[in-house]
Protein backbone atom coordinates (compact mmCIF):
# COMPACT_ATOMS: atom_id res chain seq x y z
CA UNK A 1 0.00 0.00 0.00
CA UNK A 2 0.96 3.77 0.05
CA UNK A 3 3.15 5.23 1.85
CA UNK A 4 1.08 6.56 5.14
CA UNK A 5 2.99 9.27 7.73
CA UNK A 6 3.26 8.55 11.11
CA UNK A 7 0.75 11.39 11.99
CA UNK A 8 -2.24 9.75 9.91
CA UNK A 9 -1.44 5.86 11.85
CA UNK A 10 -3.49 7.10 15.09
CA UNK A 11 -0.72 7.16 17.15
CA UNK A 12 -1.48 8.53 20.64
CA UNK A 13 -0.68 9.32 24.28
CA UNK A 14 3.20 10.14 23.40
CA UNK A 15 4.00 7.74 20.95
CA UNK A 16 1.91 4.48 21.24
CA UNK A 17 -0.68 2.82 20.53
CA UNK A 18 -3.23 1.51 23.93
CA UNK A 19 -6.15 -0.75 23.37
CA UNK A 20 -9.79 1.26 23.54
CA UNK A 21 -10.51 2.42 26.52
CA UNK A 22 -6.94 2.50 28.42
CA UNK A 23 -4.59 4.39 30.22
CA UNK A 24 -0.84 4.27 30.16
CA UNK A 25 0.64 3.81 33.99
CA UNK A 26 4.28 3.43 34.66
CA UNK A 27 3.81 1.65 38.10
CA UNK A 28 3.11 -2.02 38.18
CA UNK A 29 -0.40 -2.14 40.10
CA UNK A 30 -1.01 -4.82 42.23
CA UNK A 31 -4.32 -6.71 41.73
CA UNK A 32 -5.08 -9.18 44.40
CA UNK A 33 -8.71 -11.09 44.86
CA UNK A 34 -7.57 -12.84 47.67
CA UNK A 35 -4.00 -13.11 50.28
CA UNK A 36 -0.80 -13.46 48.41
CA UNK A 37 0.02 -16.40 48.47
CA UNK A 38 4.04 -17.89 49.58
CA UNK A 39 5.29 -20.80 47.58
CA UNK A 40 9.08 -22.11 48.37
CA UNK A 41 10.33 -23.11 44.77
CA UNK A 42 11.21 -26.38 46.92
CA UNK A 43 7.48 -27.15 47.17
CA UNK A 44 6.51 -25.68 43.99
CA UNK A 45 5.45 -28.20 41.09
CA UNK A 46 3.04 -27.11 37.36
CA UNK A 47 1.26 -29.81 35.68
CA UNK A 48 -0.65 -30.08 32.58
CA UNK A 49 -3.72 -32.36 33.04
CA UNK A 50 -5.00 -33.53 29.29
CA UNK A 51 -8.88 -34.53 28.68
CA UNK A 52 -7.81 -38.14 28.73
CA UNK A 53 -6.42 -37.68 32.76
CA UNK A 54 -2.98 -37.96 32.14
CA UNK A 55 -0.27 -35.80 34.05
CA UNK A 56 2.94 -33.89 33.32
CA UNK A 57 4.47 -32.56 35.85
CA UNK A 58 7.24 -30.45 36.27
CA UNK A 59 9.07 -29.28 39.80
CA UNK A 60 11.09 -26.09 40.14
CA UNK A 61 14.45 -27.50 39.17
CA UNK A 62 12.72 -28.81 35.58
CA UNK A 63 10.99 -25.55 34.91
CA UNK A 64 14.38 -23.62 35.29
CA UNK A 65 16.38 -26.25 33.17
CA UNK A 66 14.44 -25.79 30.07
CA UNK A 67 15.35 -23.16 27.43
CA UNK A 68 14.12 -19.64 28.47
CA UNK A 69 13.06 -17.20 26.65
CA UNK A 70 13.50 -12.93 27.31
CA UNK A 71 10.16 -11.82 26.66
CA UNK A 72 9.40 -7.78 26.07
CA UNK A 73 5.35 -7.02 25.95
CA UNK A 74 2.68 -4.77 26.71
CA UNK A 75 0.02 -5.68 29.28
CA UNK A 76 -3.07 -4.43 29.31
CA UNK A 77 -5.28 -4.87 32.64
CA UNK A 78 -9.23 -4.56 32.10
CA UNK A 79 -8.97 -2.16 35.32
CA UNK A 80 -8.21 0.03 32.04
CA UNK A 81 -4.43 0.43 32.88
CA UNK A 82 -1.26 -0.67 30.23
CA UNK A 83 2.27 -1.40 30.57
CA UNK A 84 3.79 -1.00 27.67
CA UNK A 85 7.48 -3.05 27.09
CA UNK A 86 7.25 -4.76 30.11
CA UNK A 87 10.20 -7.35 30.57
CA UNK A 88 10.11 -11.13 31.69
CA UNK A 89 11.84 -14.23 31.05
CA UNK A 90 10.40 -17.89 31.07
CA UNK A 91 9.09 -20.86 29.68
CA UNK A 92 7.23 -21.05 26.28
CA UNK A 93 4.05 -22.76 26.54
CA UNK A 94 5.15 -24.05 23.33
CA UNK A 95 8.58 -26.15 25.22
CA UNK A 96 6.43 -27.13 27.81
CA UNK A 97 3.71 -28.85 25.96
CA UNK A 98 5.43 -29.59 22.80
CA UNK A 99 5.67 -33.59 24.16
CA UNK A 100 2.03 -33.44 25.77
CA UNK A 101 -0.48 -35.63 23.62
CA UNK A 102 -3.90 -33.44 23.57
CA UNK A 103 -6.48 -33.04 20.95
CA UNK A 104 -8.01 -30.66 23.66
CA UNK A 105 -9.03 -27.12 22.26
CA UNK A 106 -9.55 -25.11 25.81
CA UNK A 107 -7.35 -25.21 28.73
CA UNK A 108 -8.47 -24.26 32.27
CA UNK A 109 -5.60 -22.57 34.46
CA UNK A 110 -5.13 -23.18 38.13
CA UNK A 111 -3.44 -21.31 40.57
CA UNK A 112 -2.11 -21.46 44.07
CA UNK A 113 -4.92 -20.04 46.28
CA UNK A 114 -7.79 -21.34 44.24
CA UNK A 115 -7.90 -18.68 41.51
CA UNK A 116 -8.70 -19.63 38.00
CA UNK A 117 -8.85 -18.48 34.44
CA UNK A 118 -9.84 -20.00 31.23
CA UNK A 119 -8.06 -19.43 27.65
CA UNK A 120 -8.15 -21.45 23.89
CA UNK A 121 -5.30 -23.89 24.10
CA UNK A 122 -4.24 -22.20 20.89
CA UNK A 123 -3.94 -19.34 22.59
CA UNK A 124 -0.91 -20.44 24.41
CA UNK A 125 0.62 -21.91 21.54
CA UNK A 126 3.16 -20.11 19.03
CA UNK A 127 4.76 -18.47 21.10
CA UNK A 128 2.04 -16.45 22.55
CA UNK A 129 2.16 -17.33 26.19
CA UNK A 130 4.90 -18.49 28.38
CA UNK A 131 5.68 -19.73 32.49
CA UNK A 132 7.32 -16.50 33.59
CA UNK A 133 9.49 -16.50 36.77
CA UNK A 134 11.24 -13.12 36.40
CA UNK A 135 9.87 -10.04 35.87
CA UNK A 136 12.21 -6.88 35.10
CA UNK A 137 15.47 -9.26 35.92
CA UNK A 138 14.47 -10.12 39.42
CA UNK A 139 12.77 -13.29 40.46
CA UNK A 140 9.10 -12.61 39.96
CA UNK A 141 7.83 -11.46 43.57
CA UNK A 142 4.73 -13.11 44.85
CA UNK A 143 2.64 -10.09 44.87
CA UNK A 144 2.85 -10.15 41.27
CA UNK A 145 2.48 -13.91 41.17
CA UNK A 146 5.90 -15.66 42.25
CA UNK A 147 7.41 -17.87 42.10
CA UNK A 148 6.07 -18.60 38.41
CA UNK A 149 2.84 -16.94 36.90
CA UNK A 150 1.13 -17.42 33.10
CA UNK A 151 1.61 -14.47 31.02
CA UNK A 152 -0.23 -14.28 27.92
CA UNK A 153 0.33 -10.60 27.38
CA UNK A 154 -1.89 -10.57 24.24
CA UNK A 155 -5.29 -11.10 26.51
CA UNK A 156 -6.44 -9.02 29.18
CA UNK A 157 -3.96 -9.34 32.07
CA UNK A 158 -6.39 -11.55 34.43
CA UNK A 159 -5.53 -14.38 31.61
CA UNK A 160 -1.96 -14.03 33.38
CA UNK A 161 -2.59 -16.22 36.18
CA UNK A 162 -0.98 -15.58 39.30
CA UNK A 163 1.04 -18.56 40.88
CA UNK A 164 -0.37 -20.71 38.78
CA UNK A 165 0.41 -24.69 39.33
CA UNK A 166 -1.16 -26.05 36.47
CA UNK A 167 -3.07 -26.42 33.14
CA UNK A 168 -6.30 -28.90 32.75
CA UNK A 169 -6.93 -29.56 29.09
CA UNK A 170 -10.90 -30.00 28.06
CA UNK A 171 -12.56 -30.71 24.87
CA UNK A 172 -15.24 -28.31 26.43
CA UNK A 173 -14.95 -24.56 27.28
CA UNK A 174 -15.53 -23.87 31.67
CA UNK A 175 -15.40 -20.46 32.29
CA UNK A 176 -12.61 -19.62 35.31
CA UNK A 177 -12.91 -16.95 38.55
CA UNK A 178 -13.44 -13.51 36.59
CA UNK A 179 -15.20 -15.38 33.55
CA UNK A 180 -18.07 -16.81 36.02
CA UNK A 181 -19.02 -13.15 37.20
CA UNK A 182 -19.48 -11.08 34.06
CA UNK A 183 -16.18 -11.22 32.72
CA UNK A 184 -15.56 -11.86 29.39
CA UNK A 185 -15.06 -15.51 28.18
CA UNK A 186 -11.81 -14.58 25.75
CA UNK A 187 -10.88 -10.78 26.81
CA UNK A 188 -9.12 -9.29 23.87
CA UNK A 189 -8.01 -6.14 24.92
CA UNK A 190 -7.99 -4.34 21.22
CA UNK A 191 -11.32 -5.56 20.67
CA UNK A 192 -12.37 -4.18 24.23
CA UNK A 193 -14.01 -7.65 25.53
CA UNK A 194 -14.23 -6.77 28.77
CA UNK A 195 -17.21 -8.19 29.96
CA UNK A 196 -19.48 -10.89 29.18
CA UNK A 197 -21.45 -10.23 25.79
CA UNK A 198 -18.72 -7.38 24.89
CA UNK B 1 0.72 -4.86 55.83
CA UNK B 2 -2.88 -6.41 55.61
CA UNK B 3 -4.36 -6.42 51.66
CA UNK B 4 -7.79 -6.67 52.66
CA UNK B 5 -10.40 -4.22 54.47
CA UNK B 6 -13.08 -5.54 56.85
CA UNK B 7 -16.59 -6.59 55.55
CA UNK B 8 -17.62 -3.36 57.03
CA UNK B 9 -16.52 -1.65 53.72
CA UNK B 10 -18.50 -3.67 51.82
CA UNK B 11 -21.86 -1.50 53.26
CA UNK B 12 -21.90 0.81 50.23
CA UNK B 13 -21.82 -1.31 47.17
CA UNK B 14 -24.56 -3.86 49.04
CA UNK B 15 -26.75 -1.04 49.80
CA UNK B 16 -26.99 -0.32 45.98
CA UNK B 17 -28.61 -4.00 45.97
CA UNK B 18 -30.31 -4.53 48.98
CA UNK B 19 -32.62 -2.89 51.28
CA UNK B 20 -31.27 -4.22 54.36
CA UNK B 21 -27.69 -3.84 55.88
CA UNK B 22 -26.48 -7.21 54.91
CA UNK B 23 -22.76 -6.26 56.82
CA UNK B 24 -24.79 -6.50 60.27
CA UNK B 25 -26.45 -10.21 58.98
CA UNK B 26 -25.10 -13.42 60.27
CA UNK B 27 -23.16 -15.61 57.52
CA UNK B 28 -22.32 -18.87 57.44
CA UNK B 29 -19.29 -20.12 55.30
CA UNK B 30 -19.79 -22.96 53.07
CA UNK B 31 -16.66 -23.84 53.28
CA UNK B 32 -15.69 -24.26 56.82
CA UNK B 33 -18.96 -24.20 58.26
CA UNK B 34 -17.59 -20.51 60.59
CA UNK B 35 -20.60 -18.70 61.62
CA UNK B 36 -19.94 -15.24 61.94
CA UNK B 37 -21.37 -11.40 61.06
CA UNK B 38 -20.38 -10.71 57.20
CA UNK B 39 -18.83 -7.45 58.84
CA UNK B 40 -15.76 -9.52 60.07
CA UNK B 41 -15.22 -10.95 56.65
CA UNK B 42 -11.87 -10.05 54.63
CA UNK B 43 -13.14 -7.72 51.78
CA UNK B 44 -10.91 -7.48 48.26
CA UNK B 45 -11.32 -4.57 46.62
CA UNK B 46 -8.03 -3.71 44.34
CA UNK B 47 -9.70 -6.52 41.96
CA UNK B 48 -11.86 -6.18 38.76
CA UNK B 49 -14.15 -7.34 41.08
CA UNK B 50 -15.28 -6.50 45.26
CA UNK B 51 -14.01 -10.01 46.86
CA UNK B 52 -15.84 -10.93 50.52
CA UNK B 53 -13.67 -14.09 51.93
CA UNK B 54 -13.89 -16.19 54.91
CA UNK B 55 -11.58 -14.94 57.69
CA UNK B 56 -11.35 -18.66 59.37
CA UNK B 57 -10.36 -20.32 55.82
CA UNK B 58 -10.06 -17.87 52.50
CA UNK B 59 -13.43 -19.62 50.96
CA UNK B 60 -15.03 -16.71 48.86
CA UNK B 61 -18.55 -15.80 50.21
CA UNK B 62 -18.92 -13.57 47.62
CA UNK B 63 -18.36 -11.65 44.92
CA UNK B 64 -19.55 -8.57 43.22
CA UNK B 65 -18.84 -7.63 39.33
CA UNK B 66 -20.58 -4.52 38.15
CA UNK B 67 -20.16 -3.70 34.46
CA UNK B 68 -21.66 -1.13 32.27
CA UNK B 69 -25.28 -2.94 32.14
CA UNK B 70 -25.63 -5.42 35.00
CA UNK B 71 -24.61 -6.38 38.46
CA UNK B 72 -23.39 -10.05 38.98
CA UNK B 73 -23.90 -10.67 42.61
CA UNK B 74 -22.27 -14.50 43.36
CA UNK B 75 -22.93 -15.92 46.85
CA UNK B 76 -22.55 -19.01 46.20
CA UNK B 77 -19.99 -19.70 49.76
CA UNK B 78 -22.34 -18.53 52.13
CA UNK B 79 -24.66 -21.33 53.68
CA UNK B 80 -26.62 -18.94 54.36
CA UNK B 81 -26.90 -14.84 55.53
CA UNK B 82 -29.02 -14.27 58.81
CA UNK B 83 -30.97 -11.27 58.62
CA UNK B 84 -32.83 -10.22 61.99
CA UNK B 85 -36.19 -9.00 61.49
CA UNK B 86 -35.92 -5.39 62.88
ZN1 LIG C 1 -14.68 -20.52 56.12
Amino acid sequence: MGIVSPGFTGRRGGGTDLPPGQYLTHEFPVLSAGPTPHILTDHWEFTVTTETGEKYKWDWAALTALPAEEITKDIHCVTRWSKLQTTWKGVSLDTLLADVETGADFAMAHSYGGYTTNVPLEDLLDGQSWIAYEYDGEPLHPEHGGPARLLVPHLYFWKSAKWVRGLVLSDTEDLGFWETAGYHEYGDPWKEQRYAGD
Amino acid sequence: MSDYLDGNAAAGALSELFAVDLTAAIAQCNGCGQTTVFAESRLYVDAPGMIARCAGCDTVLLRVVTTPTNTYLDLRGLTYLRIPNS
